[in-house]
C-alpha cells in the first residue's frame, strides 16, 4: 500500500490514482423565514448565504488503497464523492482521478469507475437484474467472454445468482445491494467509489459485502473511496481513515494512529467474587458501571501498567480483560471536539473562505 | 478476476468495436422492450381509453351540421371531419410522449439523472430509445382497435391516396414522432431550472391542443385575419411547430396539401425536428452544468 504520499497535495512519482488538492466547494442556500407574510416578501427578496461543503481538501490515494472516508452528517463527504465521480465541479482547487479530470465526464474516464450510493438504484426496478447487467455489458463494452466470466465470479461471490433472474423490485434491501455491488464491476473498474453501502443492512449481509469487497480489492487491486456511518464498515475494510469535519480534513491515517491519537483511556472490565463495597474501585479509576459482581473502569493509559498489577493483587478478582475505548466513543468524541471554522466563536472563522 | 486480466482492463475492454455505439442503442431498446411489456394491462387500458374522446367529437360534429343547412364547413363535409379526427388520432399516435416531460423533470428532482452522468452512456439516446420502445408496444396493443374503428368507419373516407403520398404521410407520421419527442424532452430538461414544470407542461399542452389541430382542422383558420396584411392565422400556425403533431399528416392523407405546398411543409417539419434536437442537446447540456454547480 502507499502509504507513504498520504495527506500530501501530489504525488511527484505520479503513481498516485487520486490526487487532490485545495479542492472547495461552495452552495448557495436561500434562506426562508418561517410564516406566510415572509414567504409573501420571499417572491420579492430572498436572502442568501454561502455554505461551504468543502474546504479546500488535499490528499492522494495510490492504486490499491482502501480509503474510508468517515464524518458526522454534512460534514462533507458526500460532496468529495460527487467531486471525484464527476457529477458535480468545484468552486475551487484541483482534482484528477486515473489522470482525468473528473467533471470533464470524458467517456474514456467514465468506463473506468464505478460508484455506488447507498440508496440509489441503478438496477432497473421491473426487470431482473440480469438484464441491467446485460445493459451494462453494451454501456461499458465488455466482450462477451469477459463479461461472462466477470459477471459469474461475482454473484458466485456473494452468492446471488438465482436472485439474478428475478425482478428486482422482488428482493430485499440487501440482495438489491449486492446486486447492485456486482452492477458496478462488471466492467471492472480500477476506481469504485462506494457511498454508505450497508446503510440499512444487517449484520449477516454487511459481513457478506465486507467479505466480497476485501477479496475484490485484493484480487484485482481496485483503489476503492468509502463513505460510512458503520465502524464495523471501518474496522473490517480500511487501512486508511480520512475523518473529514465541517468540510476540512481532521486527520488522515490508519484506523490504529485514530486509536493512538485520540484515546486517553483504556476500559477495564473486572470479573469479582461479590458486588464491591463502594468506593472500593476508586483508587484504581473511574467506575463507569458496576453491576452485580461485574465492574467497568475506564483507566488513564499512562497509568494502565502500574494499576493492572495491583488490580490483580487485590483480592476477589476472578478475571479481567482490557480493551480500547469502542471506536464509536472515539470517532464521536472526534466529530464532537472538531473546531467549526463557521461559527463566529472560533479563531479559525474565515480561514478557507 | 485472475491477474492476467485486470493487467490492462481499460485498452481489452474498448477493443473498437465497429458500430458499438449503435448495438449499445439496440441493447438499450430491447431491455425498454422488456419494460414496457410489464406493464401490458396498464396499456391495454390506457389503448382503449383514448377513443372515447373522438367518439364525442364525432357526435359534436353531428350535431354541428345537423343544425346547419351548408352541406360543408371551411371545405369539410360531415365525412371529411370524422375522417380527420381518426386521422389526428393516428398522428397523435406518433407525436404525443405521455410522462416524457414529467419523467425527465423528476429524474432531476429526486437525483437519478446522476446515473446518466457517471456512466458512459447517452441520455437523450436513452430516451429516444426508451420512448420507440414505448411506441412499438403501444401499436402491438393498440393494432387492432385501431383497425376495427377504421374498418367502421371505412364509409367516411375518400377513397385511398396514391403510394407516393402515402409514401410521404408515412414520412410525415415520422417526423411528427421526432418533433414530439425532441419538443416535449426540451420542456422536461427546464426542470434543470425550475423546481416544479407541471405548469409549464400544461401551459404547453394547452397551446399544443389548440394549436396542433387537435381541436379542430388548421385549414379552418385560413379566413382569421392576423392583422397583417395577407397573412391569415392558418399561415402563421403553418411556420410554427405545433401543427406537425397533429393536423398535417391527417391533411396530407385527405389531400388537403398537395403538390409545392406539400413539399414546403414537410421541409418546415423536418427544420422544426432539427431545431428541436438542437435545443434539447443545448438543454441538456447547460442543465447538466449547471446541475453540477449548484450541486447534484
Amino acid at each position: 500500500m502507499h502509504n507513504s504520499n498520504r495527506g500530501g497535495p501530489a504525488d511527484p512519482g505520479g503513481a498516485a490514482v487520486i490526487s487532490v488538492d485545495s479542492l472547495a466547494k461552495e452552495y448557495r442556500v436561500y434562506d426562508k423565514p418561517e410564516g406566510l407574510l415572509a414567504s409573501v416578501t420571499g417572491l420579492f427578496h430572498r436572502t442568501s448565504r454561502l455554505v461551504e461543503a468543502l474546504r479546500g481538501v488535499s490528499l492522494s490515494v495510490g492504486k490499491g488503497e482502501f480509503v474510508a472516508l468517515l464524518g458526522p452528517n454534512g460534514a462533507g463527504k458526500t460532496t468529495f464523492l460527487k467531486l471525484l465521480s464527476g457529477i458535480i465541479t468545484p468552486s475551487r482547487g484541483t482534482a484528477r482521478v486515473l489522470g482525468h479530470v473528473p467533471w470533464e465526464r470524458a467517456d474514456d474516464f467514465r468506463r473506468r469507475f464505478a460508484l455506488v450510493m447507498g440508496q440509489r438504484n441503478q438496477l432497473w426496478w421491473d426487470l431482473p437484474a440480469a438484464e441491467s447487467f446485460r445493459l451494462h455489458k453494451e454501456i461499458y463494452r465488455i466482450d462477451s467472454a469477459r463479461f461472462d466470466r466477470t459477471r459469474d465470479e461475482l454473484v458466485d461471490l456473494l452468492g446471488v445468482r438465482k436472485l439474478m433472474l428475478q425482478p428486482v423490485r422482488e428482493l430485499s434491501l440487501g440482495e438489491r445491494m449486492k446486486l447492485e455491488l456486482v452492477a458496478a464491476l462488471l466492467h471492472e473498474p480500477e476506481v469504485l467509489f462506494l457511498d454508505e453501502p450497508t446503510i440499512g443492512l444487517d449484520v449477516v449481509a454487511q459481513h457478506t459485502i465486507h467479505t466480497f469487497l476485501k477479496a475484490v480489492q485484493a484480487e484485482r487491486r481496485v483503489t476503492v473511496v468509502l463513505t460510512t456511518h458503520y465502524m464495523k464498515d471501518v474496522a473490517a475494510l480500511c487501512e486508511r481513515v480520512v475523518v473529514i469535519t465541517h468540510g476540512s480534513i481532521l486527520h488522515d491515517g490508519p484506523l490504529e494512529e485514530i486509536v493512538d491519537r485520540f484515546t486517553t483511556h483504556k476500559i477495564v472490565t473486572l470479573d469479582l467474587d461479590a458486588t464491591p463495597a463502594a468506593g472500593r474501585l476508586e483508587r484504581f479509576g473511574f467506575p463507569c458501571e458496576i453491576r452485580g459482581p461485574r465492574a467497568t473502569l475506564r483507566i488513564d493509559r499512562t497509568r494502565i501498567a502500574d494499576v493492572l498489577p495491583e488490580i490483580l493483587r487485590s483480592e476477589g478478582v476472578r478475571d479481567i480483560s482490557v480493551e480500547d475505548v469502542p471506536l464509536e466513543e472515539i470517532v464521536a468524541e472526534l466529530f464532537r471536539a472538531a473546531p467549526n471554522p463557521s461559527s463566529p466563536n472560533s479563531s479559525a472563522a474565515g480561514a478557507t473562505a | 478476476m485472475s491477474h492476467s486480466t485486470s493487467a490492462a482492463p481499460s485498452s481489452s475492454t474498448t477493443i473498437g468495436r465497429p458500430f458499438a455505439g449503435l448495438r449499445t442503442w439496440f441493447t438499450m431498446l430491447a431491455i425498454c422492450l422488456e419494460e414496457r411489456l410489464v406493464y401490458r394491462g396498464d396499456f391495454i387500458i390506457g389503448t382503449l381509453m383514448r377513443f372515447l374522446p373522438i367518439v364525442t367529437q364525432v357526435f359534436l360534429w353531428t350535431a354541428v351540421f345537423n343544425a346547419t343547412s351548408r352541406a360543408d364547413i371551411a371545405g369539410y363535409s360531415r365525412n371529411d371531419i370524422v375522417a380527420y379526427y381518426l386521422l389526428t388520432m393516428v398522428t397523435r399516435a406518433f407525436s404525443s410522449m405521455p410522462g416524457l416531460s414529467g419523467g425527465i423533470a423528476r429524474s432531476v428532482r429526486d437525483g437519478s439523472v446522476k446515473k446518466y452522468l457517471v456512466q458512459p452512456v447517452d441520455y437523450v439516446g436513452y430516451l429516444l430509445a426508451a420512448r420507440i420502445a414505448h411506441k412499438v408496444v403501444y401499436y402491438l396493443v393498440a393494432f387492432l382497435p385501431f383497425a376495427g374503428v377504421f374498418y367502421v368507419c371505412r364509409s367516411y373516407f375518400p377513397p385511398i391516396p396514391d403510394v407516393g403520398t402515402i409514401a410521404l404521410y408515412v414520412l410525415s407520421l415520422v417526423l411528427s414522432f421526432l418533433l414530439g419527442f425532441f419538443m416535449e424532452a426540451t420542456l422536461g430538461m427546464l426542470g434543470f431550472w425550475f423546481l416544479e414544470v407541471s405548469s409549464i407542461i400544461f401551459a404547453y399542452m394547452l397551446v399544443q391542443y389548440l394549436l396542433s389541430g387537435h381541436m379542430f382542422p388548421i385549414d379552418m383558420l385560413v379566413g382569421i385575419p392576423t392583422g397583417i396584411p395577407g397573412v391569415s392565422a392558418a399561415d402563421l400556425v403553418r411556420w410554427l411547430p405545433f401543427e406537425y403533431t397533429a393536423y398535417f399528416p391527417a391533411a396530407v392523407w385527405l389531400g388537403k396539401v398537395q403538390g409545392a405546398t406539400l413539399v414546403r411543409d414537410l421541409a418546415i417539419e423536418a427544420a422544426w425536428v432539427v431545431v428541436m434536437a438542437v435545443a434539447c442537446r443545448i438543454a441538456w447540456w447547460r442543465g447538466t452544468r449547471r446541475y453540477s454547480a449548484f450541486g447534484g
